[in-house]
């Protein structure tokens, strides 16, 4: 099986600011996979270059073995994303705003609605379809955003930032749901945050510092005898 | 049903929706036009004399005149509005759930720009019944006739927006591209004074009014509504729509994009 996601050599610049500086790393099917950096660290640049928002300078992005720029239906079809911001209508109902992603997706809409509600049932959503996503928690339009890049079954799942702005137990809701599904269905999730707390220890972990990969490998491994925290604040302490 | 056509039916379904839940944005696009009609166009009957001149074959009252080019005034705002929907869009994250689609850009962005162009027309045929009421009464083919030449002209405007809406940076930005297209767009045009008019008043007027593809728009909505065919307004409608729309396209390609990179994260 292909790996989901597979960056390499990956660098951007802003005019004169570099952004990003060969970044490389891989999320395999089966792994919620952390890419833990400050703000400005450089992973939201990543993450709009994976979904396509620009095009990288230079390096590769491959999703599923289809290399972004080559074949960009394949690789943007075999991924769902969860955005920082809030991407759901909020005058739309939440059925509705599922039938609008299936059809950006080719689905129609009474198999858009099946799997929507398959999938906000294991979010424990499954009776809020009829209801107008502004009348939801920010926690569960964020749950039903997920529900939403679940649709046209994709093999990677990217979540920017997904729990900013949301309370503790929303946020660690959230991240065990992801994982539960990452291990159940073996997705490959690639999870941007700078809270440290949303890291288990087996997560598989890339350390993102102005632009540059400093470390990868498990959490408990970055972590050694210290703390994720201390070990990370170590790491990008003495590159500051 | 193809998935290209799944898609393309989505994107305009949701256009419709949040058209038909403002209900306020249909109202205030209604009472735009009825307000130039009512009030200004009553006002300038008495001021404004016109000789007959194509399409019409014989005196017309003003609130005649102006009727085509408040369709095409509809059309105007509402291409803007669409756009100023995709800024807001892009700021929220609904235009990166767009993007995203698996389906080509260029696909996305004119069923964008179909759905607007749907919405407009709601909007222009609502308009045409009160003006009807009115006592403004083109030749009932005419309400058929017109059909193309909104649809033609929705796009050219819509284009123009989503154009616009590429490189408008933030929301706030976007009341002064309203100031800077949509009034110079409409006010140095055919749309309120024949062309002839316009050059008693100021050849150089006159000159800009000649080469804003608004006035193209509105010639052939007015023609079109009397069923006959400006072909010069025609092939201005089409090759300026064309270049809008290929200039938009451009704008939103990946690498050769003009949509903000910010460094955030």
């Amino acid at each position: 099986m292909t790996t989901p996601l597979s960056i390499r050599g990956v660098s951007h610049s802003y005019g004169s600011i570099v952004a990003l500086d060969e970044v490389s790393l891989d999320v395999t099917s089966g792994t919620f996979t952390v890419l833990l950096g400050v703000n400005g660290a450089g992973k939201t640049t990543l993450f709009n270059l994976i979904t396509r928002l620009f095009a990288a300078a230079s390096g590769t992005i491959q999703i599923c073995g289809h290399d972004l720029n080559q074949m960009p239906s394949a690789a943007l079809a075999a991924m769902g994303v969860v955005f920082q911001s809030r991407a759901l209508d909020p005058g739309l109902s939440v059925a509705q705003n599922i039938i609008y992603q299936g059809a950006l997706h080719g689905l129609p809409r009474r198999e858009a609605l099946n799997r929507g509600e398959a999938a906000l049932e294991r979010m424990g959503l499954a009776d809020r379809m009829g209801e107008k996503a502004a009348r939801l928690s920010g926690g569960q339009q964020r749950r039903v955003e997920i529900a939403r890049a679940l649709l046209h079954r994709p093999r990677l799942i990217l979540c920017d930032e997904a729990t900013v702005g949301l309370d503790v137990k929303s946020r660690t809701g959230i991240v065990a749901d992801l994982h539960r599904m990452t291990a159940e269905e073996g997705l490959g999730v690639l999870w941007t945050t700078h809270l440290i707390d949303e890291v288990a220890p087996d997560d598989p972990v890339h350390v993102l510092h102005q632009g540059k990969i400093l470390a990868h490998g498990q959490a408990a491994e970055i972590a050694g005898d210290k703390t994720l925290s201390d070990a990370f604040l170590a790491l990008t302490g003495a590159e500051a | 049903m193809t998935g290209w056509i799944i898609c393309a039916r989505g994107i305009i379904w949701r256009e419709a929706l949040r058209f038909l839940q403002q209900k306020e944005r249909f109202f205030a696009a209604l009472v735009r036009p009825l307000v130039w009609l009512f009030i200004f166009a009553a006002g300038f009957r008495a001021v404004l004399g016109l000789s007959i001149t194509e399409p019409y074959e014989t005196y017309i009252l003003y609130e005649t005149y102006v009727v085509p080019g408040l369709c095409a005034m509809i059309q105007l705002f509402n291409g803007m509005q669409s756009s100023l929907s995709m800024v807001y869009d892009r700021e929220t994250g609904a235009m990166r759930t767009l993007l995203i689609s698996p389906y080509p850009r260029w696909f996305l962005l004119t069923s964008k720009l179909a759905a607007s162009v749907i919405v407009s027309l709601f909007q222009v045929y609502a308009f045409l019944l009160i003006a009807w009421l009115w006592g403004v009464e083109p030749p009932l083919a005419g309400f058929i006739a017109i059909l193309p030449a909104l649809v033609l002209s929705g796009l050219m405007l819509g284009a123009i927006g989503l154009f616009l809406s590429s490189a408008i940076k933030q929301l706030e930005n976007f009341a002064g591209v309203m100031n800077f297209v949509i009034f110079p767009m409409f006010f140095a045009s055919s749309a309120l004074y024949p062309l002839w008019r316009l050059q008693e008043g100021s050849v150089l007027l006159h000159d800009i009014a000649l080469f804003n593809p608004f006035t193209h728009s509105v010639e052939l909505i007015r023609f079109a509504l009397y069923l006959k065919v400006n072909w010069t307004s025609l092939a201005v409608v089409l090759l300026c729509g064309a270049a809008f729309l290929t200039a938009a396209i451009v704008a939103y390609n990946p690498s050769r994009g003009l949509i903000r990179r910010t460094r955030r994260g």
